[in-house]
């Protein structure tokens, strides 16, 4: 074992974590490969005939046969196929024979380098796994080599690799890495390996299809919703609808006489019915008669939240930037302010929460899908009080993860839950449940300022107010007051601006628990911060396009695509009467994106999106498929939250529920979207996240172009745009 | 008792009738590829056929289906439209996720059995039941095109 992922991490995780740009993966696509894909149920297990396995992450057995182990997971962004790419090209394996394997919970093997455990999030696994992974398999590539050399007797310099096998032109031999697993595994491999030219890349950067899909389409992919250990029974569970309220008492007597029903578990906060099946338990579930104790929070309103940040807001925060006089600059010049306002919002993954769990008196064991696996282990250890190597976890496929399952209280629950049933019990939530009991993306208020002259800006305020969620997720890495996620893409804004001050401060909203919800930060400073800018072209009197190219000198990277997402988009043709463009540009995640939206709002209100274009800078291209997915998918994830995205609390509860009335963009609504790649030679960037960040201000930029109206809170409201609400 | 025919079988389940379709598939039979996401006809996650006809199998009790066919995601690939619409959803790359793809495909295949060359308004109609959070819907058209061509 030479090199992992946790050796290769940067020291320390706040260090890690300033390091600019975050992350993400996602990478996937279109060739005709038939690859061997195993379904990640099983633990990571050693092979029973000794194997070559250099590093944690690959293994090959006497017969050829390449495994490489996932330190990510699978949530549909197409990371499996991203990583294995990235093993296979260093490794010249056959890409068309290697197997994939989920990794099981360890830290130290696996662990994220940005964040020192393992974590799938915030578009990073691509970004942080790159260089860990290449020289993962460049290493075991030079112990392969040296073993052909010593096999034959001959130079290792003479001797190259190619699908699986070694090669020795002065003679045209050839050996299959299989047969060189013997003497690879008593080398060394070594501590820097010779890594590939970018241009002598066979795999990264073509369109691969992704390993993970076939399955996808027949029914057979497990999720963490379908696993079915023998003799598994069905649960499903209500907690108290107040958020921090308990149960006081409950009647099951109705519950219990119902055929199918099993058990009725009541505890502190949440009350779950176990039955022979999940109608059973939701059958069951409805006939409980509960009283609950609400507690404190009862009272809680989406006014108070609102009041509560907004009062947050006129104090000082912390400074997350400075740059030149920004108190003195904004005394000269013309200036504006302006405050943007971002609501609670549901993750809504398709597959609703779920954990499957079996307790024992000596052990412990997990079904789940979930973007920190070892957080589950630690999570079913803690509350079964069992040592962490008596908790064995499986981690499914991911049905929709979002920063939703980057949480494990559905983990914490289930097991509470199991700790009562005999046998195996599979925990489903409803959607109500899973609706009601989320961690919502918080409230954000973002109050700026700025002055112009001369068409450009002078100096510029931006103060970011809401929640921390990296300061209950990952403490260590909130210090002075700054949240490193809530200021990304603001304290580094990629406008030449002179005079700059970038303040966060921290407001908790009462009752209502936050998370990471997919584009995180840089969604609502995006927003914010392009609504701005198109607000100060207005009064410069500029094209909203050439007002922000002028300021891009030192960003030549984003001044490129916005460029071409402005001649894609026809920036500047006549358009029918109440349709407009509006352009939002990004640096988040390591990717530099413009994107155009173009949009009609009709006399009631209503918009309709005709087309999105997005011109996209994210370095090396690992799959460029699954980048153009990315893209299409995070748009229209954005699109539905800034058109219909709004969860809101009356005393003291989510007052959404289902679908009916937590609206998602279906496929009657979706414009035509176009993704234009830009070729570049720079280090990977993220992907997964960076179209929600997009769509919302490129559209709240054309609803301005089309009817001069400008909404500085999400989600749009149509009766300010009907003239129904003043704006 | 309730006697059901699934992918071509007769299968005996001990239900009660009132039981939705969705949970007989998955929890008694085995068939997980149906997919449950909303519990109240919205999403389209559950969708299977009845008769050739696509329908919300959380809110079908079984009750009521009585000798009709119904068709899940594990049998669509035994039609020649089901096994072709498969094959441009890999095609075209359509899956994120997947969750929602069983629903999408049968959706699909059900749309492509009544109007073999669908317009942009048939799919519209059609699809608009099918949620995809991860929105695959730009491909999700394409895909229906490429399979009406194929
Ligand atoms: S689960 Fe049936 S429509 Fe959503
Ligand atoms: S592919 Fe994920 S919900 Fe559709």
């Amino acid at each position: 074992m030479y090199v992992s992922a946790s050796q290769e991490a940067t020291p320390t995780l706040a260090a890690a974590l300033t390091r600019r740009g975050f992350l993400q993966a996602g990478l996937a696509a279109g060739g005709a490969l038939v690859v061997g894909f195993q379904l990640p149920l099983a633990q990571s297990a050693q092979p029973e005939k000794p194997g070559f396995a250099p590093n944690a992450f690959i293994r090959i057995d006497v017969h050829g046969k390449v495994t490489l182990i996932m330190p990510q997971v699978e949530m549909g962004q197409g990371i499996y196929t991203a990583i294995a790419m990235i093993l296979a090209e260093e490794l010249d394996a056959d890409f068309s024979q290697v197997a994939l394997e989920a990794a099981p919970p360890n830290d130290k093997l696996y662990g994220n380098p940005i964040f020192g455990i393992q974590v799938t999030g915030n578009s990073n696994s691509v970004r942080s796994f790159w260089l860990p992974l290449r020289k993962a398999a460049a290493g075991a590539r030079a112990v392969l080599v040296q073993a052909a050399a010593q096999q034959w007797k001959v130079e290792p310099d003479g001797i190259r690799t190619e699908n699986g096998q070694a090669i020795y032109d002065a003679d045209a031999r050839r050996i299959d890495y299989g047969a060189l697993v013997d003497r690879a595994r008593e080398l060394t491999p070594p501590k820097d390996p010779q890594l590939k030219d970018v241009k002598d890349f066979k795999l990264i950067g073509n369109p691969l299809k992704r390993m993970d899909t076939p399955d996808k389409v027949n029914g057979k992919t497990v999720y963490g919703i379908d696993v079915m250990p023998p003799g598994v029974k069905f649960a499903t569970l209500a907690a108290c609808p107040v958020f921090g309220g308990t149960v006081e008492r409950v009647d099951d007597a109705k519950a219990r006489a119902l055929p199918g029903v099993r058990q009725v578990i009541v505890l502190k906060d949440f009350v779950a019915v176990v039955g022979d099946h999940m109608w059973a338990a939701k059958q069951g579930l409805a006939a409980l008669n509960i009283t609950w104790n609400e507690g404190s929070n009862s009272a809680i309103s989406s006014d108070d939240v609102w009041k509560k940040l907004r009062a947050a807001s006129d104090k000082e925060g912390a400074v997350a930037n400075s740059v030149g006089d920004a108190a003195k600059a904004l005394t000269q010049g013309d200036k504006l302010e302006a405050a943007y306002e971002m609501p609670f919002l549901a993750h809504a993954t398709m597959e609703p929460m779920n954990c499957t769990v079996h307790v024992t008196p000596t052990s412990c064991e997990v079904w789940v899908g979930s973007q920190v696996l070892s957080r589950v282990q630690a999570t079913a250890a803690r509350v079964t009080g069992l040592p962490l190597d008596k908790v064995t976890t499986h981690n499914l496929l991911i049905g929709g993860g979002f920063g939703r399952r980057l949480e494990v209280d559905m983990v914490d629950s289930a097991v509470q839950i199991a700790q009562q049933v005999d046998g195996p019990v599979k925990v489903v939530w409803t959607r109500e449940e899973d609706i009601q009991h989320d961690l919502y993306r918080p409230v954000y208020r973002d109050a700026l300022s700025a002055t112009v002259a001369n068409g450009r800006i002078v100096a510029w305020k931006h103060r970011i107010t809401g929640s921390s969620v990296i300061a209950r997720w990952l403490p260590p890495a909130f210090q002075k007051g700054i949240d490193i996620d809530a200021i990304d893409s603001a304290a580094d804004i990629p406008y030449d601006i002179p005079n700059l001050r970038v303040e966060y401060v921290r407001a908790e909203p009462p009752a209502v628990p936050t998370g990471f919800w997919r584009g995180v930060g840089p969604n609502n400073n995006v927003f914010a911060i392009e609504s701005f800018m198109d607000e100060l072209a207005k009064k410069s009197n500029k094209d909203p396009v050439n007002f922000r190219r002028d300021m891009l000198d030192k960003s030549p990277r984003l001044k490129a695509a916005l460029e071409l997402a402005a001649v894609k988009a026809g920036w500047g043709n006549p358009l029918p009467a109440r349709t407009g463009r509006g352009i939002a540009l990004q640096v988040a995640f390591g990717s530099f994106i413009a994107t155009v939206a173009e949009a009609e709002v009709d006399a009631s209100g209503e918009v309709r999106v005709h087309r999105l274009v997005s011109a996209v800078d994210t370095g090396i291209v690992v799959n460029p498929d699954t980048v153009v997915a990315q893209l299409q998918g995070g748009l229209i994830f954005g699109l539905t939250a800034a058109l219909y995205g709004k969860i809101t609390i009356a005393k003291g509860r989510v007052q959404q529920s289902n679908f009916n009335d937590y609206r998602m963009l279906r496929i009657n609504e979706t414009p035509q979207i176009e993704v234009h790649l830009i070729k570049s030679g720079e280090a990977p960037g993220g992907i997964g996240e960076t179209g929600a960040t997009a769509a919302p201000p490129a559209l709240g930029n054309a609803i301005f172009a089309a009817t001069g109206i400008r909404l500085r809170r999400l989600p749009i409201d149509r009766d300010v745009l009907s003239g129904k609400k003043p704006s | 008792m309730v006697s059901l025919q699934i992918n071509g079988e007769v299968r005996t389940v001990d239900a009660p009738p009132d039981m939705p379709l969705l949970w007989v598939l998955r929890d008694i039979l085995g068939l997980t590829g149906t997919k449950f996401g909303c519990g109240i006809a919205q999403c389209g996650a559950c969708t299977v056929h009845v008769n050739g006809a696509p329908v919300r199998s959380c809110l079908l009790p079984i009750g009521s289906v009585g000798d009709r066919a119904v068709t899940t995601i594990e049998g669509i690939g035994a039609s020649a439209v089901g096994a072709r619409v498969q094959k441009a959803w890999l095609d075209l790359e359509v899956v994120q996720c997947g969750y929602c793809q069983s629903g999408q495909i049968m959706s699909a295949t059900a749309l492509l059995n009544s109007t073999a060359h669908p317009e942009d308004s048939d799919i519209d109609a059609a699809m608009a039941g099918n949620i995809c959070r991860c929105g695959t819907y730009v491909r999700i058209r394409a895909a229906i095109k490429h399979a009406a061509q194929t």
